[in-house]
């Protein structure tokens, strides 16, 4: 299978039935709405932009209840649980709790209500704190600090920037001064005086003069007894502590909602969703018209559901041949986890072929060939199987991503014992240090990359042409398949003659084949036969890639630039040595930490420091080569091998469904 | 003379300690920028998170290559153990085969990370486009890899030269 054929459909329906059908349709989750038919007199386009908003207000107002409840009552997720997917509700289970939304919401009010009642306590502690530490210089003055005189005297309360004793500021005032006055210290600190002065009215102008030499400062005015503020401080911040924990308390006890709560978010971004949709329908006075694409396969139950449910009429036809048709990929369950793969390039253009299923063989060799050691491999089997079990609900992305990982860790594996890996050389640096059998080691299947990198480099080179050709072969059945004979053989034979004639050529020269470390040499006549389809492709090249002129000397100069094409075959071809270079890169680091590990020697803290170094030095070993190879294999998939045939451009086929975070409706057609 | 006698070892170390050394100041250079781009895209979305750090994980291999590098030229002069008997021509050919790693290893590191300054723009702005985004800075690393392919192949090749 590859790319899943669609159908449109038209679907009229009366409008007392629309919110039925319309959520029928966001559950089946198969049809793409197009926005089709155009308005006029009799029908009109309902604009409900208005309520999508409220909608959407209220699931923002639910997640952030969400997220106070959160705050208070964290929920218990263990490391894996971010794999899990969204809960499944039967439609019966849905129905229940759609009934009690308004009174959901209305506890989302009232947590958010009490979670800014607690900021505002929160908020109001550090004021209080201030006014605190304001009066303590205060407390022994049992006189409010606004207090003025009497009718005969004027007092002056305030702080001095500078330590006195009684006497040294007596002195200091009777320097400026001739007053009369009485004098008492209230406190005294590194920082401050505190004094109260108290002296006659008719005096109070020369004190004062005498005071603001000495930056005299008032405090805050208070009418009442520092002592007994401090008090009432005091007393308030103990009441505001009951009250935020009391507060604290309140939201906790509200903790079980949290399921409801993410069940209304939920709610309310697929009524939003819907409301998305109502929008761009056309709809008279009794009736609406939804158009939309749905995959072929689904189309004739969507139609018979759609009629013997609803009074509606559904009509499913061909889509156009300029079209524009949304693409969703369908393949058999080894090609169907590199969809991804091929989607996170571009999907299919019109007419395109799907490249997954021949991709995905080469992809899953690619990768195992870079990371290329069994035990990195197994670790990446059972860590995605353990998964995939655990979790029955996944959501399909990540399942297949799973999978992908799955398949990939299996090629590693398999690689692995080709080339002898097994956390590098880890059984024989465990069996020389810890055992003394320096002779007990993995034996590689076939050959070790280290030992014979020239060995690796021409395989790789190998494993290169024989991905591109698989590539070019694409192309050759796309031209022959759609009646394009002779473009197949100008493009795709005349190549497959050029480069395949040149590297068997190559491989008669016994120059190359030294430097390769081959064993063996093709005879001479083989030599003349490949130098003469290479001869034969590219003359063929040079007169036929630029056939679209009509010129003569145009065309041959565009066929000659089309045979400068050949170059980057070589570099292609080159690019492949990173399978060599990657596939060391693991086994090398994976030694330098089995070498690091093995130096205490077989002692008891040798065992400890290689337990340590082995899980930390392998653990990292893996993360940073998997990402390689991951980065690397999607390279060569795209540049070299996509490169040859494949140019995509699709629309994916993004059906009107329930986009939700938590939970997931389902019924089955 | 005891250094003359030692020169061989000495050259070829030096060859083996550059490589590590010009190759990982590289990556640290080029991981270093990538991350500063990579926070700034997490303060405005967390969940591009897994993203963005791929993207910035992308100029450090050139460090490992270095290391790699580095690592099969002590095991071939023998400092990881064994003899460690280079003559000073085996020790300069040791050298100037590491060369390549050092340098390319070193500027690609830095153009790479540009790149991926670029790339992470971009997926900041088109998390959809991650795949694409991805490949920008992996085509710069080919000549990092190529670089330690000639040198890998050049340090294999001389230990059964006969000088």
């Amino acid at each position: 299978m590859a790319v899943v054929p669609m159908k449109k459909v038209l679907i009229l329906g009366l409008k007392k039935e629309r919110k039925h059908i319309l959520e029928f349709l966001q559950r089946q989750e198969v049809l793409e709405i197009t926005d089709e038919v155009a308005e006029d007199d009799l029908l009109k386009k309902m604009d409900v932009s208005a309520s999508q908003a409220v909608f959407l207000r209220n699931a923002g107002q639910a997640e952030q209840a969400l997220l106070v409840l959160d705050k208070y009552v964290p929920e218990k997720k263990g490391m894996l649980d971010s794999f899990a997917g969204r809960t499944l509700l039967t439609l019966e289970e849905y129905e229940n709790l759609a009934c009690r939304h308004g009174e959901i919401m209305k506890t989302a009010s009232k947590i958010l209500a009490l979670s800014r009642t607690l900021g505002d306590c929160r908020g109001a502690i550090p004021k209080l704190h201030q006014e605190l530490d304001a009066l303590s210089p205060w407390q022994s003055l049992d006189l409010p600090l606004d207090f003025a005189g009497t009718k005969e005297t004027a007092a002056f309360i305030g702080s001095l920037p500078k330590t006195y004793t009684s006497d040294s500021l007596a002195q200091a005032l009777s320097e400026r001064t001739d007053a009369e006055l009485c004098l008492s210290l209230v406190s005294s600190s590194k920082i401050q005086t505190c004094i109260f002065i108290l002296c006659k009215k008719q005096d109070v102008p020369s004190v004062e003069k005498a005071l603001k030499e000495l930056n005299f400062q008032k405090p805050i005015l208070s009418s009442q007894v520092p002592a007994l503020r401090k008090e009432e401080i005091e007393q308030e911040l103990s009441t505001l502590e009951e009250r935020i924990h009391s507060l604290e308390q309140e939201i906790i006890s509200l903790g079980k909602i949290r399921e409801d709560l993410k069940f209304v978010m939920d709610y309310y971004t697929m009524r939003a969703e819907k409301y998305q949709v109502l929008n761009s329908l056309s709809q008279s006075k009794n009736a609406f018209f939804i158009t939309g694409f749905v995959p072929a396969k689904k189309a004739s139950s969507l139609e018979k559901m759609l009629s013997d449910r609803y009074d509606a009429f559904v009509e499913v036809t061909d889509p156009g041949e300029d079209e524009e048709v949304p693409i969703l990929l369908h393949n058999h369950f080894l090609a169907e986890p590199a969809e991804s793969i091929v989607e996170s390039y571009s999907l299919p253009g019109k007419g395109e072929l799907d490249p997954t299923a021949v991709m995905a063989p080469f992809y899953y060799l690619l990768f195992g060939l870079m990371l290329s050691d069994a035990a990195y491999g197994l670790i990446m089997i059972f860590g995605c199987l353990y998964v995939i079990r655990k979790y029955k609900n996944l959501e399909p992305g990540m399942k297949k991503t799973l999978k992908l990982f799955l398949f990939c860790g299996i090629s590693t594996t398999f690689w692995g014992f080709m080339f002898g890996s097994f956390f590098g050389d880890a059984v024989n640096v465990i069996a020389t240090t810890f055992f003394n059998r320096p002779d007990i080691r993995l034996a590689p299947l076939w050959f070790e990359p280290i030992s014979f990198p020239m060995k690796m480099l021409v395989f790789s080179f190998a494993f290169g042409i024989v991905h591109l050709f698989a590539g070019l072969g694409v192309k050759l059945y796309v031209l022959v398949k759609s009646g394009h004979l002779a473009d197949g053989i100008y493009d795709v034979v005349f190549w497959y003659l050029l480069v395949g004639g040149a590297v068997i050529y190559m491989l008669t020269m016994p120059m190359f084949t030294e430097m390769l470390g081959l064993t063996f040499t093709l005879p001479a006549p083989v030599g003349i036969l490949s130098a003469a389809a290479a001869l034969i492709g590219l003359v063929g090249i040079i007169f036929t890639s630029g056939r679209e002129s009509k010129n003569w000397g145009k065309r041959i100069l565009k066929g000659l630039y089309g045979a400068y094409g050949v170059t980057s075959y070589l570099s292609d071809i080159l690019s492949y040595s990173r399978l060599l270079a990657l596939g060391l890169a693991t086994s090398v680091i994976s030694t330098v930490f089995n070498q690091l590990g093995s130096m205490l020697g077989s002692s008891i803290p040798g065992i400890i420091l290689f337990l340590l170094v082995f899980v930390i030095g392998h653990g990292l070993n893996l993360a940073i080569n998997a990402l390689g190879a991951y980065v690397h294999t999607n390279r060569l998939q795209f540049v070299e091998f996509f490169g040859k045939f494949y140019d995509g451009g699709g629309k994916k086929f993004n059906p009107f469904a329930i986009h939700t975070k938590h939970y997931k409706i389902k019924e089955d057609i | 003379m005891e250094i003359m006698e030692n020169l061989g070892v000495l050259l070829a170390l030096l060859g083996a300690v550059l490589a590590a050394l010009v190759a990982g100041i590289g990556s640290a250079v080029g991981v270093g920028m990538s991350g500063e781009a990579a926070a700034g895209v997490v303060t405005e979305d967390p969940t591009l998170f897994s993203k963005v750090l791929v993207l910035q994980l992308l100029p450090g291999t050139q460090g490992i290559y270095g290391l790699l590098i580095g690592f099969v030229t002590l095991t071939q002069i023998g400092i990881m153990g064994g003899s460690s008997e280079i003559s000073i021509i085996k020790g300069l050919l040791y050298l100037v085969a590491c060369l390549p790693m050092a340098f390319v290893g070193y500027k690609s590191a830095i153009r790479q990370a540009r790149a991926s300054v670029a790339s992470i723009g971009l997926v900041a702005k088109r998390p959809d486009q991650f795949g694409k985004a991805m490949i920008f800075p992996a085509m710069v690393e080919t000549y990092a890899i190529l670089a330690l392919l000639i040198s890998i192949l050049a340090i294999f090749g001389i230990q059964g030269l006969p000088v």
